[in-house]
């Protein structure tokens, strides 16, 4: 099974709308409630990722039988560093998106501690492309 | 000789919302929820990665991403300090998902102390 979400920059109010659908298709398939947990941390620190710090972009789960495989792949404008973007505490979120209480740094760590597999390519100026897998 | 037994008292949103004074400004379908925990946190992350199902969460964040977190994390509730108030579309998604979000005049200090004696009783 596939889904596929539109995630537009800057659009707050929408960061869970595609954790929140796959959450309800995971309970569905009677997907083990400790591995939709994790999953849905993963799929929310990432959408509100594309939605604080990218131009917009787009977020596909592929779902099978044993695992949900997860890409986010977005417009730009890409990570200069990945290995400091990695690491807990680092965040370039605008006051604005901090004050919200988004911008601890702390989203990255929480796809890392939350998914199997996790895969995070980018280009400065191209996209940044997350992968990211769970079995069940 | 006599013999004690302890029960293990369930605790539901509506007992603290009587217990503490507590306002409801929505989600009341979702008051006989339990409540097994609380967790006190306004960096949204953080509530995701360490907030635990059935955890009351108090906060002074009142836009609707509060209730996504809430909603993605099974919370039992939400509290929102000095008199916060939610906004709109935050007491509509709170009703849409029956998890109340609550209110006191309190601050995070106290507010949390009083759900945790309750809770560790
Ligand atoms: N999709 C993205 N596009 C551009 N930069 C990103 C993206 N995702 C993460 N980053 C960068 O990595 C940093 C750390 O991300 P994260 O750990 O989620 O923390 P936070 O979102 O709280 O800043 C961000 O502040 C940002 O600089
Ligand atoms: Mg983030």
């Amino acid at each position: 099974m596939k889904m596929e979400f539109d995630i537009a920059s800057g659009d707050f109010k929408k960061a869970g709308r595609a954790s929140s659908q796959i959450k309800k298709v995971l309970k569905q398939l009677q997907v083990d409630p400790k591995i939709i947990k994790r999953i849905v941390v993963a799929i929310y620190e990432a959408e509100v990722n594309i939605v604080a710090h990218s131009f917009g972009g787009k977020l596909t789960a592929h779902i099978n039988g044993n695992s949900i495989e997860v890409t986010l792949t977005d417009n730009g404008p890409g990570i200069k560093d990945i290995e400091q973007a990695m690491q807990e505490g680092f965040s370039t979120a605008s006051k604005e998106v901090r004050d919200m209480g988004f911008g601890a740094g702390m989203g990255l760590p929480n796809i890392r501690k939350n998914t199997d597999e996790l895969n995070v390519t980018s280009e400065w100026g191209v996209g940044t492309t997350v992968w990211f897998r769970n079995q069940f | 000789m006599q013999t004690v037994i302890k029960e293990e008292v369930e605790m539901k949103v509506s007992d603290l919302v009587e217990k503490f004074g507590l306002k409801v400004f929505s989600g009341e379908d979702g008051l006989d929820r339990e409540v097994t925990g609380g967790y006190v946190s306004d960096l949204l992350s953080d509530v995701m990665g360490n907030a635990g199902e059935g955890d009351v969460w108090i906060t002074l964040q009142t836009h609707q991403n509060v209730m996504a977190i809430a909603s993605l994390k099974d919370l039992a509730a939400v509290i929102l300090v000095k008199d916060r108030e939610p906004e709109e579309d935050t007491l509509e998604h709170s009703n849409d998902e029956s998890i109340p979000i609550l209110g006191t005049n309190r601050q995070t200090f106290e507010i949390a102390g009083k759900l945790y004696n309750v809770l560790n009783q």
